[in-house]
């Protein structure tokens, strides 16, 4: 048990600080969210009355975008340097390796939604008429819906034609409890006329459900290939 | 086996015919509220039912083949499974669930004797499908449920058109929740013909094994979005006319035996469909190795 | 009158679907005996 969570926080560093020196994916993340903000604008008048009902859609809408951005590289670079034959062929826990992949993920889009949100503040004037800190329940645990299912995906579609594609063909379908969860739940927050109680534990149980089935499943993905 | 084919595929159309009688004809009524449009129950509901349960079946395949990938997880498999049906059992007959079951309208026997399926069917595909003949139960179930799957979705709408005056209710959460199936299974799908891995199999059990998790949280997911949401009035309650129900019983029967002779085909034919590649891989292996013999002179060892 | 166009909608969309799925079969099924039969001359 201590060596997985060593491993794995050794294997989260190493990608962090190899993304910190290049720093290409999340400049490229960063202008592109920007870009999913400024198009949203104009295609929804953020002064209209029904504005405050789909804010809640469109900000996951644009964070679902980046996330898949985010976790179509999340292999490429194992890809690229054979790192991948090398950690099958090593002793050590697939999960370690997965485990730090689907945090790195999380990281970046939590990075990413932290410079997103001012930005939709900002354009459509948010306020919350319900409580706010609910939010952050809601935006941990959605984000890590869709960075759990989709760094499996991602490991899934490896050796797939048309792999880009293939990620977010697989990730959606089954992502839709959680997106229903996420958006509806950030709908009642801001327009305070239910209660988000209910999506909360929903995204919880789903996140347990998908952690452990991820968990044990990816050992016979990661030797599928 | 040849001749039996063709003989059960004319007792099937005969089948088909006189459900599609019973339905169109005097022998049920006419509904109070919707008028004729309603005999569309009788073609929309029995393709729901029998989609599940080829998705179901597809879901068995997918857990047993992942199960048989290591003896210890078969093993594994096997005792979960004895325990679910040993347990359900002994749960169905406890004081605070049969209260909750009747209070559902259901038989404490009855849960039980359901219960008592899982393993008895999870066994029963594990004897009649060895080996590879797994996977390729899967993907049949998998491809012929979401044809039966698409008819759903396609007399769903045609039928709320007008009896609801819309086509579609974001919060009906019975058409919401197949839209979500066929989704999944339409990525199964595509997952099969994309994937080039040797282990395309596994990767597509693991993937039916995520979306039957799915399942249920997709069905609350919708249920609680509805209750926030006033929805349409769907006339889905209720019970139902005897004739009706009787009718509709007979039409499932004959499309169970439909799908059953298209299972069957599309089973033969994935299985011709790896004759061939083996033929071919085998074919590729033996002519190299012939045209090596056949270029060297006779009579003359090859050094 | 116009609901009942509906029903038989539904019922002809139910066959079609059907119809255009077995057709792939057998599209299938002739393509493979095809090669069954080219890989047997073959050898």
């Amino acid at each position: 048990m201590n060596s997985l969570w060593a491993l794995t926080l050794a294997t989260l560093v190493k990608d962090i600080r190899l993304e910190w020196r290049s720093k290409d994916a999340l400049n490229a993340m960063l202008f592109f969210s920007l870009q999913v903000v400024v198009i949203f604008v104009f295609s929804f008048d953020p002064l209209a009355e029904e504005s405050r009902h789909i804010v809640g859609g469109l900000v996951w809408i644009a964070f679902l975008f980046a996330a898949v951005v985010a976790l179509n590289q999340t292999w490429a670079r194992e890809l690229r340097n054979q790192v991948l034959d090398a950690y099958r062929v090593s002793p050590a826990p697939a999960n370690a390796l997965f485990l730090a992949k689907a945090l790195g993920n999380f990281l970046f889009v939590v990075v990413l939604q932290a410079l997103m949100v001012p930005l939709f503040v900002v354009f459509y004037n948010l306020r919350a008429l319900g409580p706010a800190w609910q939010l952050i329940p809601i935006t941990l645990l959605g984000t890590w819906a869709l960075v759990v299912n989709g760094t499996f995906f991602a490991a899934m579609s490896l050796r797939t034609r048309s792999r880009e594609i293939m990620l977010p063909l697989l990730l959606f379908p089954i992502s839709i409890p959680a997106v229903i969860a996420m958006v509806a739940g950030t709908t009642a927050v801001l327009t305070g006329e239910n209660s988000a109680h209910f999506y909360i534990v929903l995204l919880l149980t789903y996140d347990v459900v998908f952690t452990t089935a991820c968990l044990a499943l990816f050992e016979t993905i990661l030797n599928a290939e | 086996m040849k001749p039996l084919f063709p003989i059960l595929s004319v007792l099937t159309a005969i089948f088909l015919a006189y459900a599609l009688y019973l339905a169109l004809g005097k022998a049920t009524p006419t509904d109070a509220l919707q008028g004729d449009v309603y005999r569309i129950i009788y073609y929309h509901v029995p393709s729901a039912w029998t989609a599940f349960l080829l998705f179901s079946i597809n879901f068995v395949a997918s857990v047993q083949y992942l199960a048989r990938a290591k003896k210890s997880r078969e093993a594994a498999a096997k005792w979960i499974v004895i325990g679910v049906g040993v347990v359900g059992i002994i749960a169905c007959f406890l004081p605070q669930v049969q209260k909750a079951l009747t209070s559902f309208g259901m038989r404490p026997s009855a849960m039980a004797t359901t219960v008592i399926m899982i393993p008895a069917f999870y066994f029963l595909v594990g004897w009649l499908f060895p080996g590879d003949r797994m996977d390729i139960l899967a993907v049949t179930t998998a491809e012929v449920g979401v044809v039966f799957c698409t008819i759903v979705l396609v007399t769903g709408p045609i039928w709320a058109r007008p009896v609801w005056g819309i086509w579609w209710a974001p919060g009906d959460i019975r058409l919401t929740s197949t839209l979500v199936l066929w989704l999944i299974y339409v990525s199964y799908l595509v997952l099969r013909r994309f994937s080039s891995s040797a282990q395309t199999q596994m990767l597509a059990a693991a993937l039916a094994v995520f979306g039957a998790l799915d399942v249920p949280l997709v069905y609350f997911s919708i249920w609680f979005f509805r209750t926030q949401h006033p929805q349409p009035v769907i006339g889905g309650g209720g019970s139902m006319d005897p004739r009706m129900l009787h009718v509709l019983l007979i039409s499932w029967m004959a499309f169970l035996c439909f799908a059953f002779l298209v299972c069957w085909s599309r089973f033969r034919l994935e299985v011709l469909q790896r004759e061939v590649e083996q033929a071919h891989a085998m074919e590729s292996l033996v002519g190299a190795g012939a045209a090596s013999k056949a270029s060297l002179p006779l009579g003359r060892s090859s050094q | 009158m116009n609901a009942i166009k509906f029903l038989f909608a539904a019922y002809i969309a139910t066959w079609v679907i059907h119809a255009v799925y077995l057709g792939t079969l057998v599209r299938r099924f002739s393509r493979l005996r095809q090669q069954l039969k080219e890989l047997g001359k073959g050898k």
